[in-house]
């Protein structure tokens, strides 16, 4: 009787609790988490609805274990997720590599704070971009989505999910504490009319298998633990038993595959929103909360005659290179809100053509942009400053 | 002599169904104790009858840490101390598997120390094995958290002077269901300890002293592999009375073994079903639920329209 918990329909709903909805939507049936301000409704939303759906829930004793508890219990063959802030990112960055080395489908949410170290708990900022993009030692390639409502912090949980599942690595969705602690309505359909992408199991016989074995797509086919395939998996550099192999061949061919899987995808793992692109002699680059606030400088600049583009990014990794080279182009410049003091405009930078120009509006978090300070960072790219 | 080959050839290893023989020969020293540790557990788990298939093994790192790559069951090679939160997010999720962390002091007591009491106090139904040869073998020798007072190590060059963790104390009073202690000597007592473990429920912690003749003994002249083997027999008592929390090993006392604690408690998993199932025998359905329980966060939850799916 209990298994008709699960919802459908309009709500009023916080966005960590639309995030804690979307995993379930998503299938997610495990969530290992440790208590964090902005973070903690959405463990506290899955301690009391995964029980009732045959899940697990457990509060572990720090985030280094929650993130080695959801890599243990991806192999178990089950979706699993946490969610934290900056501070426990940190903590989960040595396991967040090891599950881009082990291939282990999970999803991480960093509902971002003030920082750097304990910061600013109750308030915002993005100012862990690059740590999401970054942060683990080593190459990999990796998935960052930014919502900018409680509406797509559902959206995208289901996405994270979907691309952690095909592309089998952890996945960043890279909420804030604006869009973490607001309240607004949130649609979420039914179950069925979702599109839930599961990972791809392996139908080879047990002695034929190999775990990190690979066809074109360089994403190698699943097993989970239980099944007798009896297979290896480690953190050390490996080949396609899963076997550790200390030698430059064992490593160029692993390491780039990591990062290749991602990049060759990325047509379709690139999710951005954009209006009056065309003909714009200026385009604002914004994502997250920061992509709500700009939107007055937008309509001020309008009003001044400015032709204005906004381009958002759902995904911020991997960062949509061509598409900016291409824009950089035909425009005199973009203009990048952001709330850290300079992270995806570095991403912006490097990718514009030698002639635009890249201007950041940089905000160190606790509070919104200014839109005079937008609105005359347009100008001043307007005017080819 | 093309015969002796042929008959050489058609001999397998005794242990080759539950060995990866295509990793051999493995990286460990001569005179290494983790060869007799490997050896008991994988007697152990035939003894114990479980489907090899359902049983999974986790490591952490160091030399300990490399078993789980030489044993033929789902093997996770984790990160460093993080192998016993692995296990039970594993354990969790699959309710099905008999997990064994099988790693070393340093990895399980030092760097995990926190998630080995934890996994304890919630008696998680893990099995840990714990190879303990008082240093850090494979980064060549430094301080652990169980060398013993006085003994060297490359970090310890004056003789080390932090006392070092009892580990089936530790355990015991963390609140495992069941801790024993043997040296690699107890092979045959070692291999049943890992087969009660296999089938027992909750959290089992088995602490294996090892020899390690290539950097503990060879600071602190204990001789070769076999000499530490006979200095176990001359140091080593039974005694399943002894209370674990008051038999910490030092360089030249007793090594007190055994069975020290072997307890039905119910395991986290038994909690959780508990605890759920009483809190919803109080409603039929929920609605009733989500409407009436004190408890329940965020029932304010506000729906604009009333529709929910069967």
């Amino acid at each position: 009787m209990f298994q008709k918990s699960r919802l459908h329909g309009e709500f009023f709903m916080q966005g960590d609790i639309a995030c804690a909805e979307g995993a379930l939507a998503a299938g997610c049936r495990f969530f290992g988490g440790y208590p964090i301000t902005p973070a903690s409704e959405i463990a506290e939303r899955m301690a009391y609805r995964l029980p009732l759906l045959q899940g697990v829930f457990i509060q572990y004793e720090d985030e280094i274990a929650s993130m080695a508890g959801i890599l243990g219990a991806s192999w178990a063959g089950v979706k699993s997720m946490t969610a934290t802030s900056g501070p426990g990112i940190s903590l989960m960055t040595e396991n967040i590599g090891l599950g881009m080395m082990m291939e282990a489908p999970c999803v991480v949410v960093n509902v971002q704070r003030g920082g750097p170290s304990t910061g600013l708990p109750t308030s915002w900022a993005q100012s862990d971009m690059m740590q999401a993009r970054w942060g683990s030692h080593g190459d990999y390639g990796s998935i960052s989505l930014v919502p900018n409502s409680p509406q797509e912090f559902f959206d995208l949980t289901v996405t994270a999910f979907n691309f952690s599942e095909k592309y089998r690595l952890p996945v960043f969705i890279m909420a804030d504490a604006l869009v973490g602690h607001m309240t607004e309505k949130v649609v979420i359909p039914p179950v069925e009319e979702l599109e839930i992408i599961n990972r791809k199991y392996t139908n080879k016989k047990t002695e034929d298998y190999l775990p990190y074995d690979y066809g074109k797509d360089l994403i190698p086919d699943f097993a989970k633990a239980g099944d007798g395939y009896r297979y290896h998996t480690t953190g050390l550099t490996h080949d396609k038993r899963g076997y550790p192999d200390m030698t430059f061949e064992c490593q160029n061919e692993l390491v780039p595959r990591l990062v290749n899987k991602i990049k060759n995808h990325i047509d379709d793992i690139s999710l951005t929103e954009e209006y009056d692109i065309e003909g714009a002699d200026v385009i604002v680059i914004s994502y997250g909360i920061t992509s709500r606030t700009v939107l007055p400088a937008i309509t001020m600049a309008k009003k001044k005659g400015i032709k204005v583009g906004y381009l958002r990014l759902k995904t911020v990794w991997p960062f949509p290179e061509e598409k900016i080279r291409k824009l950089s182009e035909k425009v005199a410049g973009f203009v990048v809100p952001e709330m850290n003091l300079g992270q995806i405009s570095l991403e912006v930078e490097r990718c514009a053509h030698n002639d635009s120009i890249v201007k950041l509006v940089p905000h160190p978090g606790g509070a919104i942009h200014k839109f005079e300070d937008v609105l005359h960072a347009i100008e001043e790219v307007a005017h080819g400053k | 002599m093309a015969n002796n080959t042929a008959q050489l050839q058609e001999k397998t290893h005794p242990m080759e169904d539950l060995l990866r023989m295509d990793r051999m020969p493995h990286i460990w020293c001569s005179g290494c104790g983790l060869g007799s540790a490997v050896t008991a557990f994988v007697e152990g788990l035939k003894k114990a009858g479980v489907s090899y298939d359902k049983t999974a093994i986790v490591s952490g790192i160091g030399c300990t840490g490399r078993v789980a790559g030489y044993v033929r069951l789902d093997s996770y090679h984790t990160t460093h101390g993080r192998a016993i939160p692995f296990a039970t997010g594993l354990k969790l999720a699959n309710r099905d598997l008999t997990v064994f962390v099988f790693s070393g002091d340093g990895d399980l007591f030092a760097i995990g120390g926190n998630h080995l009491i934890h996994a304890a106090r919630r008696n998680v139904d893990i099995n840990v094995i714990c190879v303990n040869n008082f240093i850090y073998g494979m980064t060549g020798g430094q301080n652990a958290p169980t060398t013993p007072l006085g003994a060297y190590s490359s970090t310890a060059p004056f003789g080390n002077y932090e006392m070092p963790f009892n580990l089936v104390g530790i355990a015991a009073a963390s609140g495992a269901s069941y801790v024993a202690r043997w040296t690699t000597m107890h092979a045959r007592r070692l291999t049943d300890s890992i087969a009660t473990a296999a089938n027992k429920k909750g959290f089992c912690f088995i602490e294996i002293v090892s020899p390690c003749a290539t950097v503990f003994a060879r600071k602190n002249g204990g001789g070769t592999g076999l000499d530490l083997l006979k200095e176990f027999q001359t140091r080593s008592i039974i005694d399943h009375e002894a209370d674990p929390t008051q038999i910490p090993l030092t360089m030249d006392n007793e090594i007190v073994c055994g069975e020290f604690v072997n307890e039905d408690s119910p395991t986290f998993w038994e909690n959780v079903q508990a605890g759920i199932k009483s809190q919803l025998e109080k409603f039929s359905n929920w609605e009733e639920m989500q409407s009436n329980s004190r408890k329940i966060p965020h029932k304010t939850i506000r729906k604009y329209t009333s529709s929910r799916d069967s």
